[in-house]
């Protein structure tokens, strides 16, 4: 039973979400194998796809593992969204404001860009930590909430002593100097060399997890709390430490996508990774190298479906829901292979 | 005589496992029969198949003549089954009278006839001498009363076979007494009653007609008057046990754990109210108590996750440690009553469990990396040392296997295993064990395991508490038993010094004159 479950239930999650997607392609009207071609070769069919579907994975890594980390140990962080704009704006702070008056190296100002980025994010983060252990106060809540603080604080920013006087009055932050941008991986396309430090996060946080005590430990609370303080695991340690890692990650997502692509802060410069991010850790059941391609898959069906909408006129709504009935699917097939359920 | 229930050829498989194998089985009229076997030798899926809650994949079931359908539950209690679970079903905040009345009538029913419900309520409980209080608030009465609750709720429906599921395991011995009394009655008025247990005592104090079930089978079926304690044990267990080590009678070293006039309150449990105790190097201190007057606080306490309002604590004459971390540092071994939620982390593998305690130490971590072979050597070792067995062990990949699939009794060996291989901490001084409830729930020979472990380690000169709830564990372990009551000890004698109806005497509050 149990290895039949094991290989069988996410191939059977992969037809369901096929299934279901065909379904809607279908009502929409278009036909199905002709979009479905075109949802795949927009997203990986050339080299120009695959790059972009890359550079669009490269935050949802990051985001990705900030989750995955912290679900790991039970502290579910949904902030990561408001810790991507921080980890941004404190990367065009310290990189584009302090780094004009200070006159640095540009190898070191660049360091000290990501560590202020991963700081911002860690800080904020660390809030909602302590109330949790201190005071109890539920880590769903005060992560999800503070997130509309943290974009009205960006707004501000962005409007106020942040905003850069070359803008036109756009609401958009100074830019980042050149020589703090991060070098292609691929000349004439978007993909930068984030993606590399990407797999590097994602390398660095399975070692982490898997070779040191404080992994063990992480897991252990994230398992059983209540265990883990028996066997003299300080247990509200472990959730800050955990919290302060996942906001550094959440961090360097914003100082990755600012410095790889946009070289400012805009309002909108994230379509939601923070929340994705959730999404690409459940998909890739908190391990942290399957976060890579379950960012990749997440980010592929989006811009592919940007093509696939341009090609036969399905709503590029669609991807939404692929991922959407993915995740639904996987979740279910989890949870199928874990109590041995049985129809009878 | 015909028999009032007939069980003929039940067999229940789940997956590979065979749960009830081709069991055939009759009850008499006037008859107590005690189902006896070890945990997972298929009682309880035995009384359940009776009961409705499975069905049979083979074999029928016959009551007073007529066949049983099966897996309906409502149709086992028209038929005049009653069963009292070992965790009882009853409302805590509805009175007794409105807990036995619950579900018997219909729903659309505009008054409920709680006249005639009181009367004949009444009327069993005089009948079988089973007094209870019918308008107390459930929740208000003693263990032992909701037990009887329980029974009357059966016997309320009409119910002529009476299933007993492991009554005693939370009643003190006169409880015990009274409820063997009662169920005399019960078969003097010519209702059955199947009595299951996992102690022979009991059994042999109780049972006309002893059933043994062994892995699923049935291996015996005799009269009580024909057969022994000893025999019907090697039945159970399918081997004679191993006898306990010997003991020695030399007096105890000096003291290693020290209470005086200790507080502790921890949120939601009776605390401890003026609690004194020394346990010294090699003896072994048993706690007798009913549930729930402080043993959980006391174990808190001393596994570390609680620190006394007030009092004070020694080990080895310094001050007790308040973080697990420490308490383990200062070479405590604990062995907590909940195996599975604190005691392990069921998603771990084994050998992660085997060394969690440690993690931190030089020899499994050096600066924050784990060292995972010396890890799983150590795991490996602990795993063979202590007889924990599972499929894919001792050399096989069951060392990888998360530590939930282990069963209660090879769980138990490992946390008791873990908690052994702590180091002392200096030469010359004895460490102390603090185990509650160590054997809970365990079949005879994991018993048996623990119990050596116990007494090897007094003879090697360690400090052993035990908390414990089976008198039974109790006597077989304890040099000296101190008797719980409200938050303190009341009464603390030599184990020899205690008799059985004694100990119930002071566990219920009385002191000796």
């Amino acid at each position: 039973m149990s290895r039949v479950a094991a290989i069988g239930a996410p191939l059977g999650a992969v037809l369901v979400t096929l299934v279901v997607s065909a379904l809607l392609v279908r009502w929409a009207g278009a036909p199905v194998l002709a979009s479905f071609g075109a949802l795949l070769e927009g997203g990986f069919g050339s080299r120009f796809a695959v790059t972009e579907t890359l550079t669009r994975a490269t935050p949802l890594i990051f985001t990705g593992l900030a989750a995955a980390v912290a679900f790991r140990a039970r502290f579910f962080n949904i902030g990561a969204e408001g810790q991507l704009y921080l980890g941004a704006l404190a990367a065009v702070a310290v990189g584009g404001q302090l780094g004009g008056a200070l006159d640095l190296p540009a190898p070191v100002l660049f360091l000290a860009m990501l560590i202020a980025a991963a700081l911002a994010g860690s800080l904020w983060l660390s809030i909602a930590a302590v109330l949790r252990t201190r005071l109890a106060v539920d880590e769903v809540v005060t992560t999800l909430l503070t997130n509309f603080v943290v974009l009205l604080f960006v707004s501000w920013m962005l409007d106020g002593p942040m905003k850069d006087p070359a803008a036109m009055g756009w609401p958009q932050s100074v830019s980042l100097p050149a020589e703090l941008e991060l070098t292609k991986v691929i000349e004439r396309t978007r993909l930068h060399s984030g993606f590399v430090l990407a797999l590097f996060c994602a390398l660095a946080m399975w070692a982490q997890s898997k070779f040191t005590a404080f992994g063990f430990e992480a897991r252990a609370v994230g398992a059983n709390a209540q265990a883990a303080r028996f066997a003299g695991i300080r247990v509200d340690a472990t959730v800050i430490k955990t919290a302060l890692i996942s906001g550094a990650l959440a961090g360097l997502a914003g100082a990755v996508e600012v410095a790889g692509r946009t070289s400012y802060v805009t309002l909108d410069m994230s379509p939601g990774y923070g929340y994705a991010g959730i999404v690409v850790a459940m998909l890739a059941a908190l391990h942290p190298l399957a976060v890579v391609p379950a960012a990749i898959f997440i980010a592929g069906m989006f811009v592919g479906a940007d093509s696939m909408s341009r090609a036969v006129g399905v709503p590029t709504y669609i991807a939404d829901v692929i991922v959407a009935v993915a995740l639904l699917a996987v979740l279910v097939a989890t949870q199928i292979v874990r109590y041995r359920v049985r129809w009878r | 005589m015909e028999p009032v229930l007939r069980l003929t050829g039940i067999t229940k498989r789940f997956g590979a496992l065979v749960a009830n194998d081709a069991i055939s089985l009759a009850l008499g009229a006037g008859e107590v029969l005690a189902l006896l076997g070890e945990n997972g030798a298929g009682k309880s899926t035995l009384v359940s198949i009776l009961f409705g809650h499975y069905v049979a994949d083979e074999g029928t079931v016959e009551a007073f003549g007529k066949p049983l359908p099966a897996g309906d539950p409502a149709a086992a209690l028209a038929a005049g089954i009653g069963m009292v679970h070992q965790h009882f079903t009853l409302a805590d905040s509805l009175t007794v009278l409105e807990n036995v009345m619950l579900g018997t009538e219909p729903l659309w029913r505009p008054r409920s006839r709680i006249a005639a419900a009181r009367a004949r309520l009444a009327d069993i409980s005089a009948r079988f001498g089973l007094a209870v209080h019918a308008n107390a608030p459930v929740g208000t009465l003693s263990v032992g009363e909701q037990q009887r609750v329980e029974i009357l709720k059966a016997l309320y429906r009409g119910a002529r076979i009476l299933i007993l599921d492991e009554p005693t395991a939370v009643l003190t011995p006169q409880e015990s007494e009274r409820l063997f009394s009662t169920l005399q009655q019960f078969v003097a008025a010519g209702l059955a009653v199947i009595f299951i247990s996992h102690k022979l005592d009991e059994v042999m104090a109780v049972a006309d007609r002893v059933a043994v079930l062994r892995a699923g089978r049935l291996v015996a079926d005799v009269a009580r008057a024909t057969t022994r304690k000893a025999e019907l044990a090697q039945w159970m267990v399918g081997r004679a046990l191993a006898p306990a080590p010997a003991r020695s009678a030399r007096p105890p070293g000096p003291v290693v754990l020290q209470l005086d006039d200790v507080h502790v309150s921890v949120a939601g449990r009776p605390p401890l109210r003026g609690a004194a105790l020394a346990v010294a190097s090699g003896e072994i201190v048993a706690i007798a108590g009913v549930a729930g007057n402080g043993q959980a606080t006391l174990a808190d306490l001393l596994f570390g996750l609680a620190s006394p309002a007030s009092g004070t604590v020694r080990l080895d004459g310094s001050v007790y440690a308040a973080h697990p971390r420490a308490v383990i540092g200062a070479g405590v071994a604990r062995v907590p009553a909940d195996r599975r939620g604190l005691g392990s982390v069921g998603e771990l593998a084994l050998w992660e469990n085997a060394v969690i305690e440690c993690v931190r130490t030089p020899r499994f971590a050096r600066a924050g990396l784990l060292r995972r072979s010396e890890m799983r050597r150590f795991g490996r070792e602990l795993v063979g040392r202590f007889d924990v067995r599972g499929p894919g062990l001792p050399d096989g990949p069951g060392l990888d296997a998360p530590a939930s699939q282990l069963s209660g009794g090879n769980l138990q060996k490992l946390i008791l295993g873990r908690a052994l291989s702590i180091g002392r901490q200096g030469a010359g001084k004895a460490r102390l064990i603090v185990a509650d409830q160590p054997t809970w729930g365990l079949d005879v020979g994991a018993v048996a395991a623990i119990h050596a472990r116990l007494i090897t380690a007094r003879e090697d000169g360690d400090a052993v508490l035990v908390i414990s709830e089976d008198l039974d564990e109790i006597f077989a372990l304890a040099d000296r038993i101190a008797v719980i009551n409200h938050g303190r000890f009341i009464e603390t004698r030599a184990a020899s010094d205690w008799t059985l109806a004694e100990l119930g005497l002071a566990m219920a509050g009385r002191r000796a004159a």
